[in-house]
């Protein structure tokens, strides 16, 4: 039996020790927007947040998270407004999409410990994911976009 | 798509005008509820919203309900090119309707939809008059309804934004459709509407959101690995060591029945051969099944291949190249090279090879199937060619087409992968063992990647005649390589002159739009390759390869005569006789190939000096078909470092014309994405065949473009009236031979295998 928190509730799944929480978190409790892709942490497509901390599901022993705090695409904003999935949608990124929840919760990340990055800082980053469709040149531009925004928004909260 | 006016009645009797343009309504549905078996890319688990009371639908392709929303049918797989947004919006133009009130439904499988195929690049320039038309109908019989309420002519009332209207007197759509409509229109009064002029277009050409954007950011998109059924077990296979005629020999699951959730392994029985000697290990989780599946023994009788590796395709490409015999001679206009060659004051002669490319979809191959309580065979998956994967299932299962429906799931990726539906019939094969429990296999990333059906490697060779004024004055391009369309579907493939089929996927490109003189395209069919492994169409399929060695060669033939190889071009390309190209796509010919070369030159300054081991190149080509060109011309600055042979690519610059543009910022992004493909494929991707298997299991080293490799990419469009070509595929195309191009500019050596890789250019400096 596993127990974490996922999205601000707390769940739990009876599943073997050592099952990967990317299938928990898909199969036993129906959150499908984080992806499987490779199996071997390569990809990034199976990205969440173990704690804040991007981390690759799919190479995650769900024993290695009791009782952690853990987010996913779908609990990564209540309406799904975070500022690198409204700029992600404004220059609308994905193509597929398959990849793109990996690369939202990476690009969070980043944003949250390099909150204006460059691109040398992007490319270091976001290069563990893979996209397919390559929608690499969609991806840079939209998180300079995400920084700006979230920069512009604080400035504003702070002069209120 | 090819203008098929010629019809070949293959082995099957089918022909591939009727196979192909399937475009009509025919049969009778299945009785499925739309609202159950398509899938709307919007909605937050891919349902279909519910009509309001009353529906018109004024031509198969949609339907206007009471309250005004139109459900816009799409028979194309949405695999990353937003292909539903498309679509509608050259509906949504001609019916004049609010873009509000637009939804796109993904159809099912039914027959009535006719040929269900997404490739080719071909979705939106097949789409365009048929949905123009149908649009146009629908606005015609709304105009002539408002205009009976009001007993006034049609002509004095407007469509205009969902709406009628007739001076103060207005009829939204639904209020119209709520009043009662049925008109329909035959195929005569389709074709005889009048439809917009250009000038007059206000959504094509015009930005849009994309419908199935915001589901892709918030994880909602539903996509084939996500198709869930009550009570579905897990599959997970154990795959054979060939692709081709391996049959199992013996199973020993013993040390599986420790692991909790196991239930047992199958050995499929495969009647339809599309999966010999798979093994599919059923547990109640799909960790359960992957863990069962690493502890099941199985020994196989292997197929013939497991004792054939990359070089021995490529040393029978060349042993194939050599003989005349060999191949099909395709129409060129004039094909007789041997007087030119005898005659030649010098000639040029290449060889250019290309090795085994891996789609490597993000979205690993998938299946959920099941016997539903209609007695009707469900096939939950995403799938690029429904109408090929029928009948393969159907051989598979022992029934008829009818009896089975694809259902549409979004696709993590297609890139032709899906075209081939393959990986649909080990999941119904597992679930008719099962008695028709739901099966859902998955299967993981080595199974994915052995299981492909790659581009094929190939093997060209290139020649070229110059008279004493170094004119040229012939030119024969020889290819052999693996055919998918031989081994899927023949009835696909034309006859050269000299009465031979061939796969138009694996020569298409050679046929280019330079004048030189006589000509000679020969294609052959690499047959160890066929009965090797199942080679597959892959993004931009046969020009993605011929363009490689078309424009690498033409750069070697300007160096060869001393000529700047953007002039060398611009001087070849004519637009005469069968390079003038025709009414309504290709019009304009060569001289618009010629356009897109200048554009990109001047994005990326050619003839301007670099600096030191940096060099420029660039390339051309027209996409897809000489039917439907869509014409490319790549520029790149590439910088070589001469001492660990490493290249990277500075700029890439894109300049494109694909007539009528529908989708602008969808357009660029399918331009971005193919052109970031040929630069991967040109330096990071390709693999080999060894022993009958494929080399590479995983992202560890089938190693696509990373973020961090991505240069600097513009793309910009020529403006134009003709109708749309594609867009999906083209753009990858020019992109490989512009980088061996720029390596020769910036370091002097020229590389004639794909991909370029470190050690290549440092043997090859090394040699020079």
């Amino acid at each position: 039996m596993a127990t974490f928190n996922l999205n601000g509730k707390t769940v739990t799944a009876d599943v073997e020790s050592d099952t990967p929480l990317l299938w928990v978190i898909r199969d036993e409790l129906g959150f499908t927007g984080t992806k499987f892709g490779c199996g071997i942490g390569t990809c990034g497509a199976c990205t969440v947040h173990v704690g804040g901390r991007a981390t690759r599901s799919c190479i995650t022993p769900v024993v290695a998270v009791e009782g952690a705090n853990i987010t996913t695409i779908e609990g990564l904003s209540v309406d799904g407004d975070h500022p690198v999935q409204v700029a992600w949608q404004a220059l609308q990124v994905p193509q597929c999409g398959y990849c793109q929840s990996g690369q939202i919760m990476q690009a969070a990340s980043l944003l949250k410990d390099i909150p204006n990055p460059t691109d040398a800082e992007i490319d270091a980053v976001m290069s563990g994911n893979l996209c397919r469709c390559m929608t690499y040149v969609r991806i840079r531009q939209a998180i300079h976009d995400a920084a700006a925004a979230t920069t512009q928004a604080e400035k504003e909260n702070n002069n209120a | 798509m090819r203008k098929l006016g010629n019809t070949h009645t293959g082995a099957t009797g089918v022909t591939r005008r009727g196979f192909l343009i399937g475009m009509t309504a025919a049969g009778v549905s299945f009785g499925f509820p739309r609202t159950w078996a398509a899938m709307d890319p919007a909605t937050p688990n891919g349902a279909v919203l519910p009509d309001a009371a009353q529906v018109y639908e004024p031509s198969l392709w949609y339907s206007i309900d009471s309250a005004g929303k139109i459900k816009v049918n799409i028979i194309r797989a949405e695999m990353g090119q937003h292909v539903g947004t498309s679509i509608a919006r050259i509906l949504a133009e001609e019916l004049e309707a609010d873009w509000q009130d637009i939804e796109i439904i993904h159809v099912d499988s039914n027959e009535k939809w006719g040929l269900m195929v997404t490739g080719g690049s071909w979705s939106v320039s097949q789409s365009w008059s048929v949905y123009r038309q149908a649009g146009a109908a629908g606005k015609t019989a709304l105009l002539e309804a408002a205009a009976k309420q009001w007993n006034v002519s049609p002509s004095k009332c407007q469509a205009i934004k969902g709406k009628i209207v007739y001076g103060n007197n207005t009829l939204s759509y639904g209020e119209l459709v709520a009043k009662g409509l049925s008109r329909q229109f035959s195929e005569d009064e389709l074709k005889a509407l009048p439809l917009k002029a250009n000038k007059d277009l206000s959504l094509v050409g015009h930005h849009v959101t994309s419908l199935d954007i915001v589901n892709k950011t918030n994880g909602n998109a539903l996509f084939g690995i996500d198709a869930k059924i009550e009570g579905m077990v897990y599959a997970c296979p154990i795959l054979p060591p060939t692709r081709n005629g391996s049959s199992v020999a013996s199973i020993d699951d013993s040390a599986a029945k420790s692991i909790k959730g196991y239930q047992q392994t199958l050995a499929l029985d495969d009647p339809s051969e599309t999966a010999p000697g798979w093994v599919m290990v059923i547990a109640s989780s799909f960790y359960a099944a992957q863990k069962a599946a690493k502890k099941v023994k199985v020994t196989w009788q292997a197929g013939a291949a497991a004792s054939v590796s990359e070089a021995d395709f490529m040393a029978e490409g060349r042993k194939l190249i050599q003989d005349p015999k060999q191949g099909a001679i395709l129409d060129t206009g004039s094909h007789d090279t041997d007087t030119a060659f005898t005659q030649a004051a010098s000639s040029l002669e290449q060889e250019y090879l290309t090795h085994t490319v891996l789609h490597a979809q993000m979205e690993p191959l998938n299946a959920l199937a099941f016997l539903n309580s209609d007695k009707i065979w469900e096939v939950h998956s995403g799938c690029q060619w429904q109408s090929l994967t029928l009948p393969s299932l159907a051989a598979a299962l022992g029934v008829t087409e009818k009896d089975i429906i694809i259902r549409s799931y979004l696709l993590g990726g297609g890139f032709g992968r899906r075209l081939n539906g393959d990986y649909t019939v080990p999941a119904a094969l597992a679930s008719k063992a099962l008695g028709g429990k739901p099966v859902k296999m998955v299967l993981m990333r080595p199974e994915d990647l052995q299981f492909d059906s790659p581009r094929s490697s190939s093997v060209q060779l290139l020649k070229m005649a110059f008279d004493q004024d170094k004119k040229v004055s012939a030119m024969e391009h020889h290819a052999a390589a693996g055919w998918p369309t031989k081994v899927m579907v023949p009835v696909f493939m034309p006859k050269g002159t000299n009465g031979e089929s061939y796969d138009p996927f694996s020569i298409s490109g050679a046929d280019h739009w330079y004048s030189v003189g006589a000509q000679k395209v020969r294609a052959i069919s690499n047959e160890l390759a066929n009965s090797s492994f199942r080679p597959g169409w892959l993004r931009s399929v046969g020009p993605g390869w011929t363009g490689w060695a078309v424009e690498s060669f033409m750069d070697e033939a300007a160096h060869h005569v001393g000529a700047d190889p953007l002039t060398f071009r611009l001087d070849h390309l004519i637009a005469e006789g069968r390079n003038a190209g025709v009414e309504p796509i290709s019009i304009g010919g060569a001289a618009r190939q010629a356009a897109v070369l200048k554009k990109a030159a001047a994005m990326i300054g050619w003839g301007q000096a670099q600096a030191p081991d940096t060099g420029l190149g660039i390339a051309s080509t027209f996409g897809q078909e000489r039917d439907m060109p869509t014409w490319v011309a790549v520029a790149v600055q590439v910088h070589v470092n001469k001492s660990n042979g490493l290249v990277t690519v500075q700029k890439l610059h894109v300049a494109v014309d694909a007539g009528i543009i529908v989708d602008p910022d969808g357009a660029e992004a399918q331009c971005q994405g193919a052109a970031l493909w040929g630069l991967s494929m040109a330096l990071y991707e390709g693999t080999e065949f060894v022993n009958g298997k494929i080399k590479d299991a995983n992202f560890d080293t089938y190693t696509p473009l990373r973020l961090s490799q991505t240069p600097e990419v513009k793309v910009e469009f020529i403006p134009s009236t003709a109708a749309p070509a594609g867009l999906g595929e083209p753009a990858t195309t020019p992109v490989a031979p512009a980088i061996a191009n720029a390596i020769f500019n910036a370091v002097g050596v020229r590389l004639r295998s794909l991909p370029m890789t470190p050690n290549d250019v440092k043997a090859a400096l090394a040699k020079a």
